[in-house]
């Protein structure tokens, strides 16, 4: 049995986690031809386009409905309504998700009845708008994705003919790991849809022509294939089952689901090549092989250093499993856990991951980083991994973090990290051993010295 | 007006809307003013930030203080150590305090949650003034926080500080940035019976020591024989704050953040004020003199001169050499406020650079003008610009260089224009003449960089599809 969450607290000092809209604007920019506008005040759609463009070092476009006092009192309909006009008008979308906010959410708006209304009265049939209940004070990013997925794949949830492609859904992952998958599914030569798919939409390559809606995203059409589809993979290990959009296809069109943790680490990477496998009874590609050879590889060359290596894991649930799974099987205990969120699955696989370890880690849920700092004091934490909210580890207690997931504003290139598949896997744990190893050298002489010849070799001075 | 919009301009590809017609003019084609100062359109994509923000970056670099922000938790994680605001002592503005609001909270109320939140805050880390900010939730369910803030202050024997600044309030950051005054007013105000005793020396009002700005303007000062009071509120504290009525003058730089508050201090304390404005070299030499000439002092004057004779000198074959790589580069500006545009046409132009696009989010009407009197006919001018808008702007008007905040930036990247960083987090210092080189610096690396030519030369290779 793992810790509790220590001591509750009232405040929230150094939030690890972000807001719920943020995480459904993700999502539904992995729609082809798509666009959002946020049901709120102007500044949430604005905070919500610096945090990624900070992020993918994209161009971000978020329409808002640009509620002031008058539209509290009276209702946000007409914002609503000639936000739509005016995002249809120059953006042309072919889908615009509409995400509430926790004002409108508190002022009780309801966008499905509004959203209804306008497309009647505005007789439009060739614009798909999505509503999107996000408020804010009942969850975090990783609960607003997930709700949008699982709102888009309703919102085209109507019974298709069966055939041979499988779906793939997924967590918030970066365009570069969007892309190893893709690259994975095409070597096994299986057909597949994939939701949703950012690989594009947020890392549009220089040299095309800049277009407001960027190419790619998930189309309409694969969308509504779905339901036919032969089975679903879905990388939601920890999503909630009443937010998942593969359990969701399951009881709906009984497309059988298998729920699978991200495939980072060989453990993880192994299990969805196997049910792939299963799924599709086809042979494995000969480079997926030597891929895999060079993952092992790389884990016989790390697994000393690893074993020094005490990290804390912090951010969204999918990857903070996935990656405590990688550490744990490179011999690498963890002595925190930690997510800015929680569910049920979160703890439950967490829990029999570390069951036979050496020592027993925390595995904290809604934690700030006020926590993930002094536990990490405590339990002597030599390297962090995680997004640019562990930037305060290393600036007030010297611990180097290994930037991955969402957000990262203090490097570049985060929508370029891949972490995936085998190869994307020898990438992290490299990282994972020379950021330790810089570190280690960088200190150790002086470390050694004042242990064993500044004490005037008195032992325990 | 040279552009006319029906329902969109420029076709698809670069659509503008018609209700912002007349928010785009073109410098000395128009006697018609530019329409500005008004609420954001629905669906327009704004690049306007909001009341909170606008009050959370003036507040922020307030070095001793906790900063709670009251609401569920995104407003909070947003702005977490959202500024390159340098202090010589406390880090504790650098933390991201939040009351984390839930269902509950929402349903009943979020004032008890508040006040234990300040008691916790206070337990743990002592601070010496906690400013409590109002986010859209808040100001929907009604919480009282200037009673709470009331009794906490008692409670404790410390400055807990409303900070009235919901997010749907009409006028966006501009009113966050008085909701920011009136809060630092609170904070100011001699308590009933303190006398605060005049000094010789002087507020700097509307500098954030961004990149370490204030200190570096400090050294001239000294240099001079004035000392620098406090500063609002780049690497201020709560207790140098208090010192504000003990000023002698009033510099207030950004004007759109603190002339409001610079106008309240002259009426409650009799304190005069100047704009000053140390952005380029020649903003720096005129402020400096202004300066001197407000104390009067010839001794001051005198070692004013001095500075600005050898300072100039100093950067002159620096700022020379990039002017001869930079000029008849053409520019775009799209920032916060007023102030920081003009500040940037100035130095642009010293740089032999031409400014073909200039907007802002937060200008008011006066500004405009001036603005407007500084640019050569034919530059457009626009207000609460959108990246539609932008996008046109940088390939009609053949742009090579943009200056701007961080959502700017990357559309600039996108389309093969260079960039100049000047948003509130930046990490390096631009004021002052070694800003001015910096700023220079800058420009020429983005504007001149290697990278440009290559990436647009596109190879012509027949390609198949997979």
């Amino acid at each position: 049995m793992s810790e509790q969450t220590p001591s509750v607290r009232e405040v929230n000092e150094n939030q690890c986690q972000i807001c719920m809209p943020l995480g459904s604007v993700i999502a539904i920019k992995g729609i082809e031809h798509s666009m959002v506008v946020v049901h709120g005040s102007q500044g949430c759609s604005t905070y919500m386009r610096l945090a990624m463009v900070e992020h993918y070092n994209e161009p971000v476009d978020i329409a808002s409905s640009s509620l002031n006092e008058k539209q509290t009192i009276y209702g946000g309909e007409e914002n609503l309504r000639k936000g739509l006009d005016n995002v249809i008008r120059v953006y042309h979308p072919k889908v615009i998700g509409v995400v509430t906010t926790c004002m409108t959410e508190t002022m009780g708006e309801d966008i499905g009845r509004m959203i209804d209304t306008y497309l009647t009265d505005r007789n439009l049939h060739d614009v798909d708008i999505i509503p999107v209940s996000t408020p804010s004070y009942s969850g975090t990013s990783t609960e607003g994705y997930w709700t949008a997925v699982r709102d888009i794949i309703r919102y085209y949830g109507n019974p298709s003919p069966p055939h041979e492609g499988i779906n793939i859904i997924l967590p918030q992952v970066s365009p570069a790991d969007i892309r190893e998958i893709k690259r994975i599914l095409d070597l096994m030569r299986i057909q597949y849809t994939l939701i949703p798919d950012i690989s594009m939409t947020l890392d549009r390559p220089y040299g095309i022509l800049y277009e407001k809606i960027p190419p790619g995203g998930t189309s309409r059409e694969d969308i509504t294939r779905m339901s036919g589809a032969r089975a679903t993979i879905q990388f939601g290990y920890c999503c909630p089952d009443n937010l998942s959009p593969g359990a969701f296809l399951e009881e709906k069109f009984g497309v059988p689901l298998h729920n699978l943790p991200l495939p980072v680490g060989l453990k993880n990477m192994d299990r969805f090549i196997n049910t792939l496998i299963s799924i599709a009874v086809k042979p494995v590609s000969e480079s997926i092989l030597l891929e895999r050879g060079w993952l092992c590889d790389a884990m016989a060359d790390a697994h000393k250093h690893m074993a020094e290596i005490r990290p804390v894991i912090y951010g969204e649930p999918e990857l903070v499993y996935a990656i405590s799974s990688l550490c744990v099987e490179n011999g690498s205990i963890p002595p925190i856990i930690a997510t800015g969120t929680g569910s049920p699955q979160f703890h439950r696989h967490l829990e029999s991951l570390i069951r036979d370890l050496d020592f027993v880690p925390l595995v904290a849920e809604h934690v700030d980083f006020a926590l993930i700092a002094k536990e990490s004091d405590h339990l002597g934490v030599n390297l962090a991994i995680g997004h640019t909210g562990g930037k305060v580890l290393t600036e007030r207690q010297n611990i180097p973090v290994v930037r991955t997931g969402f957000p990262i504003h203090d490097r570049i290139g985060a929508q370029r990290i891949r972490n995936l598949g085998y190869i994307g896997t020898v990438t992290l744990l490299e990282q994972i051993v020379n950021t330790y190893l810089e570190h280690k050298y960088q200190h150790y002489r002086q470390r050694i010295k004042s242990e064993y010849f500044d004490n005037g070799g008195k032992i325990n001075a | 007006m040279e552009i006319t919009c029906s329902q969109v301009i420029g076709g698809t590809n670069s659509p503008c809307l018609a209700e912002r017609q007349n928010s785009i003019i073109t410098a000395g084609k128009t006697k018609n003013r530019i329409h500005c100062a008004d609420d954001s359109i629905a669906g327009a994509v704004s690049q306007r930030a909001c009341v909170f923000c606008g009050a959370r970056v003036v507040l922020n670099p307030i070095t001793d203080a906790a900063h709670l922000v009251h609401g569920p938790v995104g407003c909070a994680s947003y702005t977490w150590d959202i500024r390159g605001s340098l202090s010589s002592g406390s880090e504790m503005f650098r933390n991201s305090f939040s009351t984390d609001l839930k269902e509950r909270d929402v349903i009943f109320g979020g004032e008890k949650k508040l006040t234990l939140c300040i008691d916790e805050i206070v337990q743990k880390n002592s601070p010496p003034a906690i400013f409590v900010y109002a986010t859209c939730v808040v100001g929907i369910i009604g919480d009282d926080i200037i009673a709470v803030c009331k009794a906490a202050s008692q409670k404790h024997g410390i400055d807990v500080i409303p900070v009235e600044s919901s997010g749907f309030i009409s006028g966006n950051k501009i009113i966050g940035y008085r909701a920011a005054g009136n809060a630092l007013i609170h904070l100011i105000t001699p308590k009933e019976g303190e006398i605060i005793q005049k000094t010789k020396k002087i507020n700097f009002l509307g500098e954030y020591n961004l990149g370490g700005e204030k200190w570096l303007v400090e050294r001239y000062l000294r240099e001079m024989g004035i000392e620098i009071n406090v500063a609002c509120t780049g690497d201020s504290t709560v207790a140098s704050l208090k010192q504000v009525p003990g000023g002698f003058l009033n510099l207030v730089q950004c004007t759109g953040s603190m002339h409001y508050v610079a106008r309240l201090l002259e009426e409650e304390f009799g304190t005069p004020y100047i704009d000053v404005n140390f952005f380029g070299a020649y903003n720096t030499s005129d402020s400096l003199r202004r300066i001197a000439q407000e104390y009067g002092e010839p001794h001051m004057i005198e070692a004013a001169e001095h500075l600005i004779e050898r300072e100039t000198e100093r950067i002159r074959p620096e700022i020379e050499y990039y002017r001869t790589k930079l000029t008849g580069k053409r520019a775009a500006i799209y920032v916060g406020g007023a102030f920081k545009a003009l500040a940037i046409i100035r130095q642009l132009r010293e740089l032999g650079v031409e400014i073909v696009f200039c907007g802002t989010q937060t200008g008011k009407p006066e500004d405009y003008e001036q603005i407007h009197g500084m640019l050569n006919p034919g530059t457009v001018m626009v207000d609460d610009a959108n990246p539609a808008e932008i996008e046109r702007f940088l390939i009609e008007k053949k742009v090579d260089i943009m200056a701007g905040g961080v959502k700017e930036r990357t559309l600039a990247h996108k389309l093969g224009v260079g960039f100049v960083d000047h948003n509130h987090d930046r990490k390096d210092c631009l004021a002052g003449f070694d800003g001015a080189i910096n700023f220079a610096h800058e420009v020429y690396v983005t504007c001149c960089s290697p990278v440009w030519k290559q990436i647009r030369a596109h190879p012509d290779w027949e390609v198949y599809h997979e």
